[in-house]
């Protein structure tokens, strides 16, 4: 035998077994897509102060819970609503008493237009824009605020033909982004990580939609995980809730 | 349950506006194609096929680009008094003819390829101009090209998902197509319609091939001598 292959072999064989007892678990998060940015920088921190690893799936919370209906490997769900985490306990799903309001949701209307609009409901009323961007309600819960908004302002109507809904917030915000939309509904969340040209910004009143309570509940696949566990007591940590914070999310 | 139409018709009109508008833009690169000697003729063909090994993914994100108020096309298309291309049914055209492009230009490169210079100079000599040989002697004689040219352009622009998904917006009546429908019905846990459409899109599908198959090879046969 060649030895540079049985210096490799031996080091395989030394390794596979010192590998299994390590006691850091890694474990399998499906995130709501207005939280990928705060939920990239808190994994980090996790990983220092507990050793475990994350690894982290991103969708619309609709698109992520029916995954999770249909045996999606997911230990722990970070949704954009309490009610697709209640329903996952309901269906036997998830964990019931785990679940908790990690995070309360900002909506904003954003332009990557400078001066766009001075007076944002003003701008709604008139239309004056071919295209305005939402996520789709059904499934994003920062989609039904915007509906929400909408309504209240009474535009809804007038605007249908001109909304174009995006599959995640994620999808809304790229449509912004690129310009292709003159306007939409993303998370004030989005907009903090943002680099490009500042736009124009309305901070919607949070009374003008249903609080965007953000619940996390931990999955039946992550009950025996300790990584999941000890996840979801970080996410009430003092270090993560400042970056929930900064991120512009009310915490509880 | 009302069962909601407008998908099927929005995706029918799309595929059909497709076909046709590919039809006419293919055939003449298709012929040059199969006629030119240029040095550049590879590199052409190739870009043509790009679409069959690039993920929709990858044209979906350069056509938002392009599209954009500030991009190339969308500068182009708002100059032209036509406005921004992104969320419209034009678009999704735009996008349609760029996504199923090789699947009509390459069984017309074939077709015109297997029949050869022969029969359009046999028409030459009885002096049929250049029009008149191509329509009433290469066109005939390409027909079974022509008809799987056409048949898997509709069909490839019918089965066309994350293109649309990323360039669409979701407008009912507009951009709505077929395969976002059925999407979306799963999404939102709407598994009846979800079944309804997909069960409608299997069929569809076979069905279309099978007549392909079926059509192409009684034409084969009767040229068989």
């Amino acid at each position: 035998m060649n030895r540079t292959v049985q210096i490799i072999l031996a080091i395989l064989i030394g390794i596979a077994p010192c590998h299994a007892p390590v006691k850091a678990e890694e474990v399998m998060i499906a995130v709501a897509a207005n939280f990928i940015d705060a939920s990239r920088e808190i994994a980090p921190l996790f990983e220092q102060a507990t050793g475990h690893r994350t690894r982290i799936s991103y969708g619309s919370t609709g698109k992520l819970y029916s995954q999770i209906e249909h045996g999606a490997p997911f230990e722990l769900f970070l949704a954009a609503d309490t009610q697709r985490p209640i329903k996952a306990e309901e269906e036997g799903l998830a964990v019931p008493g785990s679940r908790f309001v990690y995070a309360k949701g900002r909506l904003v209307l954003w332009s990557v237009r400078p001066g766009l609009f001075h007076n944002a409901e003003r701008f709604l009323k008139e239309g004056a824009f071919d295209h305005l961007a939402l996520a789709n309600p059904k499934t994003a819960p920062y989609g039904l605020a915007a509906h929400q908004v909408m309504n209240r302002l009474g535009v809804l109507d007038g605007l249908t033909p001109k909304l174009v809904r995006g599959e995640s917030i994620a999808q809304t915000f790229q449509f912004v982004a690129t310009g292709n939309a003159e306007a939409g509904f993303v998370a004030l969340a989005q907009i903090r990580e943002w680099e490009g040209e500042a736009g124009t910004l309305w901070e919607i009143p949070p009374h003008y939609y249903a609080p965007i309570d953000q619940a996390a509940v931990l999955l039946k696949k992550g009950e025996a995980n300790p990584a999941a566990v000890a996840y979801l007591a970080f996410l009430r940590s003092d270090t993560a809730r400042k970056v929930i914070e900064r991120y512009g999310y009310g915490v509880e | 349950m009302t069962f909601d139409w407008q998908p099927v018709w929005l995706t029918l009109k799309l595929a059909g506006t497709t076909t046709l508008l590919l039809l006419i833009i293919g055939t003449p690169i298709a012929w040059w194609l199969a006629r030119t000697h240029a040095w550049y003729r590879q590199a052409l063909s190739a870009v043509v096929a790009l679409p069959l090994v690039l993920p929709p993914t990858v044209l979906g994100f350069y056509l938002l680009i392009m599209l954009a108020p500030d991009g190339p096309v969308g500068r182009l298309t708002q100059s032209l008094g036509i406005g921004s291309l992104a969320f419209t049914f034009e678009g999704l055209v735009f996008a349609s003819m760029l996504y199923s492009l090789p699947f009509v230009v390459q069984p017309l490169q074939n077709a015109f390829e297997a029949l050869g210079p022969r029969p359009a100079e046999v028409a030459a000599t009885l002096r049929a101009s250049p029009w008149d040989r191509f329509m009433t002697v290469v066109i005939p004689l390409a027909r079974p090209g022509f008809l799987t040219a056409a048949v898997l352009a509709f069909a490839h622009t019918v089965g066309e998902f994350g293109v649309v998904l990323m360039i669409g917006g979701n407008i009912p009546g507009e951009t709505r197509v077929l395969s976002v429908a059925i999407y979306d019905y799963v999404e939102t846990l709407e598994y009846d319609q979800a079944h309804l459409l997909a069960a409608g899109m299997l069929a569809f599908s076979f069905l279309v091939l099978m007549t392909l198959y079926l059509v192409n090879g009684r034409i084969s046969r009767s040229h068989q001598p």
